[in-house]
Formats: structure tokens, sequence, C-alpha cells
């Protein structure tokens, strides 16, 4: 059963439209990736999603409720939690304040969520006092995948989790990203390192220059000549 | 070195943090302001004006209602004057909010310069507003002159009143240091300063985020006016305007959007105006901050504690 689902969008930054009618769908408990070469518009996607640009065209649906449209915070209460790809922590803030900082919103008591989340990354348990400014790239990745998962998502969207990253590290937040998902949290993510996300993932999409290219399994989409021709370097 | 130029120096450290104690409040304001809505707020000087003048209106009003202005111990004001200086933070909050609401909030996705420029039509405005009721000559809280008193040991002078400036503006800071640290809308403005987008995508409200810090970034900054009053003696409309300078150096000095770094930089800004005069005229004394601040920014544009 799909619990997103991006249909036909149009989108862009003011006059400049990226998206030509892109759809994506996301069923209960995948992980979907999303690659496809630089300026495909895969992470104004995730935005158009999340609803930090408005589409000016198309429709996004969150278990068969129509989110088109309605502000980020409106639709991160309705289980819709985002990883940027760069400045996705707040420095100047311990790594518990900023696991508060995703919690924001909650009414109810949390400190089991943050016990869950240390113990999918216990590096962060203990550095929860230091300031995540001082941490190190993947540690980084770790608070701000951690930020995200506070409220307990339908759905995390994650933009390039492993940008930037050292290969092993790579390794380590695509188990994290598994074990997550494993924990009943639908991911869709947009990645780079397109081989290990198309190992990784359920399904995947091929975004190239605003438009669908292709979508199957990502088993299929790694055995897939064209594809691995075009975007998997041969 | 003559030795009465350095027997001079503890009396000098001594103005230096009664003047690094207004000028940390107005610069902790205006850096708040800077951290979250990304602008320099050329208006916090007139807005440290503003609250003297409204901390005059609110013991006017205290007077007219009959409560005794006997002075308080050794200081030459009563309680009505705290409690005034109280009452003109929170209308002074509520100006900032007003203009907010009215100006800044349409203007939220302009340029910065655009906000820096109508920053300074507000400047002028508040001024000139001021200037209007209350007229240029200056305006006092309360009449005669206090002596300052010797400390025992080490020798130096200072008025009861001077203690007050120091003790008030120390509780300020440590009250905002216990909200920024403790309550939740503290943690999220510190959070909104760090990174304005990521807080939205958190669910962070960040227009009530906003307000929160016009109405605490202004309320120091009249607390400040109002001692800068008290230290003086006197308020006049351009009280603020003429403290912009060593303010924005302590802002940069401790790093924009950086609270603590402005109550760093606010001491070391007063201190090093204050000691300066031991070796150079004190017509210079706003040459010092100015000359810390071109410093700074070629040295280190980020200042002592800065992120941005």
């Amino acid at each position: 059963m799909a619990i997103l689902e991006a249909k036909k969008i149009r989108a862009g930054y003011g006059e400049m439209e990226i998206l030509h009618g892109v759809f994506v769908k996301v069923n209960e408990g995948e992980i979907v990736s999303i690659i496809g070469p630089n300026g495909a518009g895969k992470s104004t996607l995730l935005k158009t999603i999340l609803g930090l640009l408005k589409p000016l065209e198309g429709r996004v649906i969150l278990d068969a409720e129509d989110i088109t449209g309605l502000d980020p915070d409106r639709i991160v209460r309705k289980g819709i939690c985002y990883v940027p790809q760069t400045d996705n922590i707040f420095p100047s803030l311990t790594v518990e304040e900023n696991l508060e900082m995703g919690a924001f919103i909650r009414k109810d008591d949390y400190k089991n969520r943050m016990k869950e989340i240390y113990r999918i990354f216990p590096e962060l348990k203990e550095r929860r006092k230091g300031r995540a400014g001082k941490l190190s790239g993947g540690q980084r990745q770790m608070v701000a995948i951690g930020r995200a998962l506070m409220l307990e998502p339908k759905i995390l969207l994650l933009d390039e989790p492993s940008a930037s990253l050292a290969p092993k590290l790579v390794q380590l937040i695509f188990e994290k990203i598994l074990q997550i998902n494993r924990s009943g949290v639908a991911i869709l993510m947009v990645e780079q390192n397109t081989r290990e996300a198309l190992n990784l993932a359920h399904r995947a999409y091929v975004l190239a220059m605003g438009r669908n290219r292709f979508h199957d399994t990502g088993e299929a989409l790694l055995k897939n000549e064209e594809v691995g021709r075009l975007y998997l370097g041969g | 070195m003559k030795i009465e130029v350095l027997s001079r120096i503890p009396q000098l450290v001594i103005y230096g943090i009664i003047s690094g104690s207004i000028i940390t409040l107005g610069a902790i304001g205006l850096s708040l302001t800077y951290g979250i809505l990304n602008f320099a707020n050329f208006a916090h000087g007139d807005i440290m004006a503003l609250g003297a003048f409204l901390g005059l209106i609110s013991l006017a009003l205290l007077r007219s209602l009959g409560i005794p202005q006997t002075p308080f111990g050794p200081l030459s004001f009563g309680p009505p004057m705290i409690l005034a200086i109280l009452m003109a933070m929170i209308f002074t909050g509520g100006v900032a909010i007003f203009i907010d609401r009215i100006l800044y909030r349409q203007m939220r996705r302009t340029a910065r310069i655009t906000l820096l420029i109508a920053s300074v039509g507000v400047a002028f405005g508040l001024r000139n507003i001021i200037q209007f009721i209350w007229g240029p000559l200056p305006q006092y809280y309360f009449k005669g002159i206090q002596l300052a008193r010797k400390v025992p040991l080490i020798g130096v002078k200072i008025k009861p009143d001077q203690i007050f400036i120091i003790g008030f503006a120390a509780l300020l800071v440590a009250i905002l240091h216990l909200f920024l640290q403790k309550t939740k809308t503290g943690k999220a403005m510190r959070a909104a300063s760090d990174n304005m987008e990521l807080a939205r995508v958190s669910g962070i409200n960040t227009e009530k985020v906003i307000l929160w810090t016009w109405a605490i970034g202004t309320a120091l900054a009249a607390g400040a006016g109002i001692l800068a009053g008290i230290e003086n003696k006197f308020i006049t409309p351009s009280l603020g305007w003429e403290m912009l300078l060593p303010i924005f150096a302590a802002v940069i000095l401790g790093g924009i959007g950086s609270p603590y770094g402005a109550m760093v930089g606010g001491m070391i800004i007063g201190l090093s105006e204050e000691i300066s005069t031991a070796f150079i005229s004190t017509a210079y004394k706003p040459g010092v901050a100015f000359v810390i601040m071109i410093a700074v920014l070629l040295i280190k544009p980020r200042g002592l504690f800065g992120v941005k």
C-alpha cells in the first residue's frame, strides 16, 4: 500500500522549472532510492514533497491525504521528516539538544524515543553533552538522522545521506538506514552513490533533466544495461 | 611608563565594567536579532533610547499612582525605579513586536540590505518621535548627585548606583542564560539562530521564535538605555544612537549571532574604552571601539565565538 505518492510534479525555483511532471511512490516499509545525474531535480523533488517548495502542478499524497502545498511545519506534523544534504544539524547546540529540537512539536514524553536513537547510534550517546558542531562528518550525519527520527515519522526523506563521507562511513550509514527501515520507517532517499543506493533499495527511480527515466526494483536497475551505461559508469 | 598612569588603572577597570555592563545588554539584543533575522538592526540604539524614555513615562505613572519615591538604602532612587525598568522593558518589547508586524514581517524574504535600510528608517523615525514628544533637552529620572565611596582594600571609588547597574545587568544576563539553556523556547531560539531552515523543517514555529527574539532583544536594549540614563544622570533622544558604535563593535568582536560572544565582547569594549583614557585623550574613546571592530573584521571576521 502506498504511504507516499507524488504525482505529476512540476516545480522549481521562481521562474525556473526544474521538475517537469515527475512521479514517485513509496509503499509501506519500503526503501526507495532516487538516482540520476546532477541537476536532475532529485533534491528539488524532496523539497517539494516536504512543502519547502510549492509545486506549480501535481499532487502529494500521504496516507491517502492530499498534503500538496502545506507548509513544512504542517507536513512534518503529518509524519514526513526530512534530512537536508548540508547544514542538517544545529552546530552550536549539543547532540542532545539537537534531538530535542527534532521532538519540538511533541507534547508527550520522548525520553524513550531518545534512548532508541542512542541505541541505533551509540556514538552519539557518548557525546550527547558535546556540541554537535564539533563532531566528525559521520557523526554529524547521525545527529541529523537522529533529529529527524525523533517524531517517529511514517516516512523519512534523506537527501544524499552519504555525501562527503569516507567509504567506510558510507557503508556504516547505509547499514543504519537499513536498520531504521526495519524498525518500520519507510525511506525515500536521494543518492549519488548509485550502486550502493540501488543495492539497498527495494525500488528505485532514475531521474534525468527533471523527468522520470526508469523505475524498477533496485536489483533490476542494477542489471539494466542502459542504466548501467548511463548512470553507473559502465 | 609613569607610575601615576598605572595607578589609575584599577579605577578605570571599574568604569570599564560599568560601561561594559551597559554595552553588553545592548549587544546581546543586537546579536540575537542579527542571528535570527539575519540583518544588522540599525534601530537598536534608538530602541535603547525609546526604552529609556518609556522608563521615564513608567516612573511618572508610578508617581501619579502615589507610590513613594523615597530612595532605597544608599541608592539615589527607590523601588519604583526598578519597577519602571521592568515596565519599560515590557513596553519596549511590545513596540518592537508591533514594528515587526507592520514592517519587517512584510519584508522577511527580501534581501538583508533592504532590511538594514528599513531599520535605518525605523531608527530615524523612533528618534524623531522621541524628540517630538520630549524635546531635545536632557530629561532626568531623579534629582541630586551621589558621591562615590571608597572601596576598602583596593582603594577604588564606586557609587552605590553603579553597583546597582552592574548587579542589575548581571542579573538580566543570568536570567537570559537560564532561558536560553533550560527552556524549550530558549533552545529553539538558539536553534533558529544556527539554522533557520532546519528549525522550520523540524516543525519549530519560526514566526513565534522571531517574536520572542524581538521581545527579549529589545527588552534588554531598554534595560541598557535606562541603566545608561542612571549612569549619565540624564537621557536624551540620541542616547542610543551614540552608543551604537561600541555595541556593534562588541557584537562583531563576540561573533555575530552569539549572545555569549556579545557578553564577552561588551565587557572587552567597555574595558578597552575606559582603560585607553589612561594613555590617550578621552576624546578618542569612541575611536577605540572602532579600531577594535576593524581589527576583528580583518583578523578574525567570525569574532571570538561566531559560527556564521
